[in-house]
């Protein structure tokens, strides 16, 4: 037996990330170049990385007297937030640098945004939750008012704090509620209490409705889905890009630790809250999806009816229903980015590539680009083999196999609906003729078109042979269950 | 693992590598190039697709040329393919299609020719992936993969009208994929976790089960035959697809759904499908008469043979749930044979319509008087198309009628009826289009058909009239296959 590391060496991937971000601060007031702070963040993020493979470990290990938890199903969910910064970071750099937004801010946020969402994937505990979740939080709110005299802009960002702020607000209540019945705010401790029994079953859910509602909030599912249209309209594409992408890992991850890890012996309760949210995303998303000319709306609403998807998963509550659900966040981050990461290339200087319309004819100019956003609308759909057709079976699967044949059911049709609005934008860039006859406008970032390229790649070939991620995905949840 | 790569696995992956070979090539300034790339692409996926013809013990109902390899061992999902006699022929009868279409499309397609003749070649390596699946998400990522290329065939080359076309083809085909994922999931279950189709063949089920899980694979077949009344999708595809498009929706896409009821429906729920053999009867016998009397009344030839082709159709299920050999060898006849006649028809409408751009019969008349040659083959494929003996299309539809008999008599009597109503609508166009004084000057200007066209139709004719006098290597082939699959369907898999 090696004796357990050293707590600093268990959390030196969130600290050194945290000197990073500092450290990207520091170099935007003191130098003038705009490339150090971007080279500087995505380096930072690399070395995040290895610290992160350095520090991992396939057992379970607390640091910090129980604030924060070391297992598989973190390493490989920080990994892959630290990616899909990377991968967000390149694909805002061009956009950013049109607009004058590239520098210290914008990249500091991102990075304290990255660090909220590790320390939300490796809390154990109430307190470390909440304090990612609102680092997470904080520095979105500010990402999305970055271009203070947009109107739109700050009416986003406003919303986004006011609701966010009483979301958060519910979680705590919920939280407050759960510390007074089990007397503990350890994760471990407060499922093993609930596990032994509770006085009041009564209060047990009423915690768990607060809780769950904040959970919901916070991931963007219907009914708590009000922000998410129009933060996602409202703010720079870059930011929606981002917002869009990595922290729905965070999110999954805040609700395997809370409603697994936490509460999984009051997972009779919160399964029917799940299924209802699940239902009404599925609905709402799709539905309203269709009605979209702006883009970056229509991806917000389809990001909600994903998250119903992810939920099912959750709420399946076997093995195979938390892998399928982690496969389907993976997936879906993926999918965002490569969708997003469109929206801004196809944006230059002056012009916002936000309208359907500007996508019309995309195939007799720009063939290349078509196909890759043909792939990421199709594998949107659920559609093989593209690797969003996967996430969907094994969803899918563990429904059925849990005895929920009737969700998996309202699951499809809903997926039928939604695969309408996905059909729509391969039918403008594939049958329509352009809107003008001047060449459509994208921007000349070679960075961003050889991500975009490999992102849709990425896509087909996960979508060809699947199995690897998959295998991760499965080994990191059976790894962490306790 | 596979040793080497098997021949079904070249008749898919040949034309999708040559496809995406295509596509890498550019746009329209390597059209010449793209072209010879196409064809190259598709005469080698057809000399791959032989030997399984040659190779093939015909006297035998296993599954032959296996190939098996682990592809997501997570979900016991296997690459496993395989060809019996009811699914090889399907296999040639499309690589062989595709030259065809590569072929018509030559000239005729002026724009964005590269993707036109990738989107095909992929379709139909993704076509062949689906008659060579042996498990069931194997199966269902071809099933659903094939509608994305159709799908741009149909919205990119098609008529004023295709996006809508396009748009309609899609969700209602989707529709009944889903449904068949569910109950793909839930077989997966019920089987133990394997999604191997031929272990579901055995698994039993109760009554309940059965009747589930015929209605999810009867929307997935049934829009994809299509049946009435879920076929209202096929003529709106049809009129706006491009020639090849609509040559392969109705020679392969729809030999899918039927063939899927052999596969899946017949085997796997074989007490629910004699339960319901009322349901599909009626629906076919819907088909055959009241859609024969649709396309009587239709004014655009395209809209004819479109409805025809669901009249056919409807023949070739009655004789599936005939549960007697003659029913379902005859349907399998039926099925190739209507895949040479209405790719042929198809053809010659449109060699019209790429002359006069209408696909009106009233816009034509008096054609025979200036394209003699193109008059003549096209006499013989609307003789085949109502089923005159010594064509193809008279073979399958006198064994299902025969089959019928055994059956019901009131059954075939009514099938019967196809060979009044498909020679009226047929020969009734023929006359219209074809003979009578020259309608107008546009008529009069017609040009006969070119070395290439007639090499395209002249093969099918020949495909046409060889089937129709001599069927037996046809029938030879499926014997053994169809003969198992009624002896394992007359056995109840119930269980309580």
């Amino acid at each position: 037996m090696t004796p357990p590391p050293s707590d600093f060496i268990i959390a030196l991937p969130e600290i050194s990330l945290l000197i990073v971000a500092c450290l990207v601060l520091l170099i935007e007031a003191y130098s003038q170049s705009k490339v150090a702070a971007y080279l500087t963040t995505i380096l930072g993020l690399l070395l995040t990385s290895v610290l992160i493979v350095f520090a991992g470990s396939a057992d379970i290990q607390f640091a910090f007297g129980g604030l924060y938890i070391n297992d598989a199903m973190g390493v490989t969910l920080k990994l892959l937030t630290c990616f899909a910064a990377i991968m967000a970071v390149i694909y805002s750099r061009q956009y950013l640098a049109d607009r004058g937004m590239l520098g210290g801010d914008y990249l500091s946020l991102l990075l304290f945004a990255v660090l909220g969402m590790m320390v939300m994937i490796s809390a154990a505990h109430f307190l470390s939750l909440y304090l990612g979740l609102e680092l997470l939080s904080l520095s979105l709110y500010a990402m999305v008012a970055l271009r203070r005299d947009d109107v739109r802009a700050s009416e986003a960002a406003m919303k986004y704090f006011v609701l966010g702020a009483l979301a958060s607000g519910l979680l705590l209540y919920g939280m407050s509620l759960l510390y007074g019945l089990s007397g503990s705010l350890e994760l471990g401790r407060v499922a093993e209490t609930i596990n032994y029994g509770v006085k009041s079953e009564m209060v047990l859910v009423f915690a768990l409705v607060f809780v769950v509602a904040g959970l919901g909030f916070k991931l963007g599912a219907a009914p708590f889905h009000m922000w998410i249209p129009d933060v996602y309209q409202g703010a720079p594409t870059a930011v929606t890009l981002f917002v869009g992408s990595a922290p729905k890992l965070a999110a999954f991850a805040f609700a395997m630790r809370l409603l697994v890890d936490g509460l999984q012996p009051a997972h009779g309760d919160w399964q029917q809250m799940l299924a209802v949210m699940a239902v009404a995303s599925l609905a709402i998303g799709n539905l309203a999806a269709i009605m979209q000319t702006n883009i970056k709306r229509m991806l917000a609403y389809s990001t909600i009816s994903h998250m119903g998807f992810l939920l099912l998963g959750i709420m399946s509550g076997s093995l195979a229903g938390y892998s399928a659900a982690m496969f389907y966040a993976v997936t879906y981050v993926l999918m965002s980015l490569g969708s997003f990461g469109m929206v801004t290339y196809m944006s230059r200087a002056g012009v916002e590539a936000e309208e359907l319309d500007d996508y019309k004819g995309l195939n007799s100019k720009h063939p290349w680009l078509a196909a890759v956003m043909g792939m990421i609308m199709l594998s949107m759909a659920g559609l093989p083999p593209f690797v969003g057709f996967y996430a969907k079976l094994t969803v899918l699967q563990s429904l059925v196999g849990a005895g929920w044949l009737w969700l998996a059911l309202v699951a499809v049709f809903f997926s039928l609906i939604g695969a309408y609005y996905y059909l729509r934008i391969v039918k403008l860039m594939y049958f329509d003729a352009p809107a003008s006859s001047e060449t459509i406008p994208v921007s000349h970032a070679g960075d961003a078109r050889m991500l975009l390229s490999a992102n849709g790649l990425a896509i087909l070939l996960l979508g060809i042979l699947p199995q690897p991620l998959m295998t991760l995905c499965a080994y990191s949840i059976q790894m962490s269950l306790r | 693992m596979i040793e080497g790569i098997g021949y079904l696995s070249l008749t898919i992956w040949v034309p999708i590598v040559a496809g995406l070979l295509i596509l890498m090539t550019g746009d329209d300034r390597n059209a010449s190039g793209q072209r010879t790339l196409a064809l190259v692409g598709s005469v080698l996926g057809l000399l791959v697709s032989l030997p399984l013809w040659s190779g093939f013990d015909s006297g035998s109902a296993e599954i032959q040329f296996n190939e098996i390899a682990e592809w997501i061992p997570a979900f016991n999902i296997w690459y496993h393919l395989g060809v019996d006699g009811i699914s090889m022929p399907f296999i040639l009868l499309n690589s062989f299609t595709t030259v065809l279409v590569v072929l018509a499309g030559w000239q005729v397609i002026k724009t964005r020719i590269g993707q036109y003749m990738a989107a095909f070649l992929i379709q139909s390596g993704l076509i062949n992936g689906v008659f060579a699946a042996l498990d069931g998400v194997l199966f269902y990522v071809f099933f659903e993969a094939m509608l994305i290329p159709l799908y741009l065939i149909i919205g990119m080359w098609g008529g004023p009208n295709r996006v809508y076309a396009a748009i309609k083809f899609f969700l209602y085909t989707l529709l009944g994929s889903l449904m068949m994922l569910v109950a793909m999931i839930y077989l997966f279950f019920v089987s133990g976790g394997s999604f191997e189709i031929l272990e579901w063949h055995r698994v039993g089920l109760t009554m309940t089960a059965q009747i589930l899980l015929f209605v999810a694979f009867f929307f997935a077949f049934a829009v994809k035959v299509p049946m009435w009344p879920v076929h209202t999708w096929l003529p709106d595809a049809h009129v706006e697809a491009p020639t090849g498009g609509s040559v392969v929706l109705a020679a392969i896409t729809l030999k899918v759904g039927a063939y899927g009821f052999l596969r899946f429906t017949l085997p796997i729920v074989p007490d629910a499908a004699h339960e319901l053999t009322w349901l599909i009867v009626a629906l076919s016998l819907i088909a055959v008469v009241y859609i024969g009397l649709v396309a009587l009344v239709q004014s655009d030839m395209k809209k004819l043979i479109a409805y025809s082709s669901i009249a056919h159709m409807g023949f070739v299920t009655l004789g599936f749930f005939l549960f007697n050999p003659l029913g379902v060898e005859g349907g399998l006849v039926q099925m190739i044979s209507h895949g040479f006649v209405s790719a042929a028809l198809f053809l010659c409408i449109g060699v019209m319509y790429d002359r006069m751009h209408s696909r009106q019969i009233a816009d034509y008349g008096g054609v025979a008087n200036t394209m003699p040659k193109f008059a003549a083959l096209f006499m013989l494929f609307a003789m085949a198309n109502s089923g005159l003996p010594g064509t193809s299309g008279f073979v399958g539809e006198f064994m299902v009628v025969l089959g019928a008999v055994q059956v019901n008599f009131w059954w075939a009597a009514a099938a019967a009826l196809t060979l009044i109503f498909g020679a009226a609508y047929t020969l009734w166009m023929y006359k219209r289009v074809i003979f009578g004084k020259v309608a107008n000057e546009h008529v009069a200007d017609l040009k006969d058909i070119d070395g290439r066209e007639f090499l395209v139709l002249a093969v099918l004719a020949v495909a046409v009239l060889a089937m129709g006098l001599y069927p037996l290597p046809v029938t030879d082939v499926m014997h053994a296959s169809v003969n198992n699959l009624l002896e394992h369907v007359a056995h109840s898999k119930l269980v309580y």
